[in-house]
C-alpha cells in the first residue's frame, strides 16, 4: 500500500494544483467524516476498559466516564481473565478458527480444481449458482432453515428417521439443539456450507487467469493431468491462497456472531461450545449490562487481532516476498 | 479448423468417468445448498393442519396459500417490517455508494497530494477497530442513536474494502485523457466526477451496490444492537423473525409455569415460514442475474494495492 503511494507521477503543472487538492478533499470529506466518526472514535472509546465505569443518571456519557468513573488500570483485565469463562471463549474461538481456515482453504481450493473439469459448462453453471445461495441468506434465515430439520417435534430429520424406523415407536425424539456434541461438528459444516460457493470465486477466477500455454507445454512434455495441477494450478494459486490465509489469521480473534448465537438459537446447553469472544462481548454487554469486563474482552480481541494480522503478513513476506498484502 | 481447434482441448480433458463422478459430486454439493430452501418454501406453501399432523416434509398432504394471505393482511409491525427492510435497504444503499465512490475516486487521483495520507487512513480500520462495547457506547451515548432508524443504516454504509474496490476501478478502467480533457474543458473536480467517471464506471457501482443492497437486506446486528422492544414499528424483516423466535422460546420455556401455551397466539409455524421466504425469495430471484458482479467485485477486491 505505501509502496503506491510512494509513487507520485509528475505530470502536466495544469494537474494537481491546490485548488484540485482542495476540491478532492471536500468531495470525499463526509466519508472522513464517518472515519473519525465511526471508527477513529471507538479507537479512543477504548479508555472504557481502563476505567470503572458508571453511570450518572441524566448526564452524558462523556460527563459519566471521564467525570464520575475512575481509572482502575489493568483491574477490568484481571477480573476477565480470572473469570471461569475467559478459557473457554478463547478455547472456541482459536479451535474454530484453526479448523475453518484450514478446510476453508483446502475444500474451496479442491474444489475450484474439480470444477475447471467439468466437462458441462452449462451444468457446472448451474451447480455454482446454487451453491452460491447460502451466502447470500442471512443467518436469522438459516437458522430457520436449520430448525426446519433439527425441530424436535415437527423438524424433517426426527420425522424421516422415525419413518424410516431408526426411532423406534418407544424411543422418544432427540432434542438436537440440547446435544453439544452433534453441534460440535455440526458448526463447522454450517461454516463451510454456508461459505462455499463464496470461496470457490476468488480461486476459480484465478485458475481462468492462468495461461493455456502452460498447459500446452506441460502435455507435449507428457505430463498427466494430476501433474498438470502439482506442479501449474496449485503454484499458480498459491498467491491468493496466501492472501486469502493472512485474512483469514488476521480475523482469528473473530467469531461469526450469527454462527454461533443465532444458528444454534442460543441454546443455554451449548455455550460450552458456542461462548466465543463476540458472544460473551455481546452477552455481557446488552444481556448482563456489565460494561467494564465486556469493553475488556472486546479490547483483547482487538488488540490480540491486530497483532496477529500484522505478523501473519510478516511470515508470508518471509516464505514469498510478493504475497504480502501490505 | 474447427477439428484444430477442438483436439488439444479434448487431449487436456479428465477421463469420462472422472468427469462423471465430479459432476455427481457438485449436483450433490449444489443440492446441498439448495435443498433446505427448498422445503422452507413447501413449508409456508402447506396447509397448517397439515403440518401440525405429519411435521415438516417436502410432500406436504395438502397445499394452501392461507400464510402469505395472512401476511398480505397485516398492518401491525409484521406488515411494517417490510416497508421498513425496504426503506432501509434502499436509503443505505445510496449512502454507501456516495460515501465509498467518492473516497475512491478521490483516492484514485495521482496528482492528489493527500492520497497517501488518506490511504492509510481507510487502511487502519482494516488492522485495528475500536470494538464492539466502545462503538455501541458512542453510537448510543454520544450520538443518541438507540432505537432510531439510523443505528440501522449509518454504522455500516461504508467500508474501506468498498473504497479499496472503487479506487482500483477507478485506477484501471477511467482513462486518464478523460479526465485531463475535461480539466483543460475547464471541468471542476465535483463535475468530472458526477458527469464523466461516474457515468463510465457503472459496473463498479452496480457491484458495489448490488454488495450495499444485499448487506441491508440481510442485516439484523444492527436492530439486535440498537433496537429495544420499545420501537417495535421500526423493526426490520430479518429482526422481526428474531423476535418472533425469541417470543416463542420464551412461551413454550415457560409453557409449565404459566398453565397454558402461549404460543397460540403468535403467528403459525407456516406463516413464520412464509415471512422466512419473503426476506429470502427477492434475494433467491435476483442473484442468479447479479451474480457475475459479485464474482468481479471479489476479484477486483482481492487484487492489493
Amino acid at each position: 500500500m505505501s509502496k503506491q503511494s510512494g509513487k507520485k507521477k509528475n505530470s502536466n503543472a495544469s494537474n494537481g494544483s491546490s485548488f484540485d487538492n482542495l476540491e478532492l478533499f471536500l468531495l470525499h470529506l463526509p466519508t472522513t467524516l464517518w472515519y473519525l466518526i465511526f471508527c477513529y472514535a471507538p479507537m479512543f472509546g477504548i479508555v472504557i476498559a481502563f476505567k470503572n465505569y458508571k453511570v450518572r443518571p441524566g448526564k452524558s456519557f462523556l460527563y459519566s466516564l471521564f467525570v464520575n468513573s475512575k481509572w482502575c488500570g489493568f483491574k477490568n483485565f484481571e477480573s476477565l481473565f480470572k473469570s471461569s469463562y475467559f478459557s473457554t471463549m478463547m478455547r472456541n474461538t482459536i479451535v474454530y478458527n484453526i479448523i475453518f481456515i484450514i478446510l476453508g482453504i483446502v475444500i474451496p481450493v479442491t474444489l475450484a480444481i474439480l470444477f475447471n473439469e467439468i466437462y458441462s459448462k452449462k451444468l457446472a453453471k448451474v451447480c455454482q449458482t446454487m451453491m452460491f445461495l447460502p451466502h447470500f441468506l442471512s443467518w436469522v434465515v438459516i437458522s430457520y432453515f436449520v430448525y426446519a430439520f433439527l425441530a424436535t417435534d415437527r423438524g424433517l430429520v426426527n420425522n424421516l428417521s422415525r419413518h424410516l424406523g431408526i426411532l423406534k415407536a418407544d424411543q422418544a425424539n432427540p432434542q438436537w439443539y440440547l446435544n453439544p456434541g452433534f453441534w460440535t461438528w455440526f458448526l463447522v459444516f454450517l461454516n463451510q456450507w454456508k461459505g462455499l460457493g463464496y470461496g470457490m470465486v476468488v480461486y476459480l477466477a484465478t485458475i481462468a487467469g492462468i495461461d493455456q500455454e502452460m498447459y500446452e507445454a506441460a502435455l507435449i512434455d507428457g505430463a498427466s493431468k494430476a501433474q498438470q495441477t502439482k506442479y501449474i494450478t496449485i503454484p499458480m494459486l498459491r498467491p491468493v491462497m496466501s492472501i486469502m490465509f493472512i485474512m483469514a489469521v488476521g480475523n482469528i480473534f473473530r467469531s461469526d456472531f450469527g454462527l454461533f448465537y443465532q444458528a444454534t438459537r442460543n441454546s443455554g446447553a451449548l455455550t460450552n461450545i458456542t461462548q466465543t469472544i463476540d458472544v460473551y462481548v455481546f452477552k455481557a454487554l446488552l444481556e448482563q449490562n456489565n460494561i467494564n469486563i465486556s469493553s475488556a474482552a472486546s479490547l483483547v480481541q482487538s488488540v490480540a487481532g491486530c497483532i496477529t494480522i500484522i505478523l501473519a503478513n510478516i511470515v508470508v513476506k518471509k516464505i514469498d516476498s510478493e504475497a504480502g498484502l501490505f | 479448423m474447427a477439428k484444430i481447434k477442438v483436439q488439444p482441448i479434448k487431449y487436456m480433458r479428465v477421463k469420462p468417468t472422472t468427469n462423471v463422478l465430479i459432476s455427481a459430486l457438485f449436483i450433490i454439493l449444489g443440492l446441498m445448498c439448495f435443498m433446505p430452501a427448498l422445503l422452507v418454501l413447501i413449508v409456508s406453501l402447506s396447509d397448517e393442519a397439515a403440518v401440525a399432523k405429519n411435521g415438516y416434509s417436502y410432500f406436504p398432504e395438502a397445499w394452501s396459500l392461507g400464510a402469505y394471505a395472512y401476511l398480505a393482511k397485516q398492518t401491525g409491525y409484521i406488515g411494517r417490517a417490510f416497508v421498513n427492510s425496504i426503506g432501509i435497504t434502499v436509503f443505505g444503499t445510496v449512502l454507501g455508494l456516495v460515501t465509498t465512490s467518492t473516497m475512491g475516486y478521490a483516492l484514485s487521483r495521482p496528482n492528489y497530494r493527500l492520497r497517501g495520507f488518506f490511504t492509510w487512513f481507510i487502511f487502519i480500520p482494516m488492522l485495528f477497530s475500536g470494538g464492539l462495547v466502545a462503538s455501541y457506547m458512542i453510537n448510543t451515548g454520544i450520538l443518541g442513536m438507540k432505537d432510531t432508524y439510523w443505528a440501522l443504516v449509518l454504522p455500516i454504509c461504508c467500508s474501506s474494502f468498498y473504497c479499496i474496490v472503487m479506487r482500483t476501478f477507478f485506477q484501471t478502467s477511467v482513462p486518464e485523457a478523460i479526465i485531463e480533457s475535461a480539466k483543460i474543458d475547464g471541468a471542476q473536480q465535483m463535475r468530472i466526477f458526477i458527469q464523466i467517471v461516474l457515468p463510465i464506471s457503472l459496473p463498479a457501482i452496480a457491484t458495489i451496490g448490488l454488495f450495499l443492497t444485499f448487506q441491508y437486506w440481510n442485516d439484523w446486528m444492527m436492530a439486535k444492537y440498537y433496537l429495544s422492544s420499545n420501537v417495535q414499528d421500526k423493526y426490520p424483516l430479518q429482526y422481526v423473525l428474531i423476535a418472533l423466535e425469541d417470543s416463542i422460546t420464551f412461551l413454550t420455556r415457560n409453557k409449565d409455569k404459566m398453565g397454558v401455551d402461549a404460543s397460540a397466539s403468535l403467528p403459525s409455524e407456516t406463516i413464520r415460514m412464509a415471512m422466512v421466504m419473503v426476506a429470502v425469495l427477492p434475494i433467491a430471484c435476483a442473484y442468479p442475474f447479479f451474480q457475475k458482479y459479485f464474482v468481479s467485485g471479489l476479484t477486483i477486491g482481492a487484487v492489493k494495492g
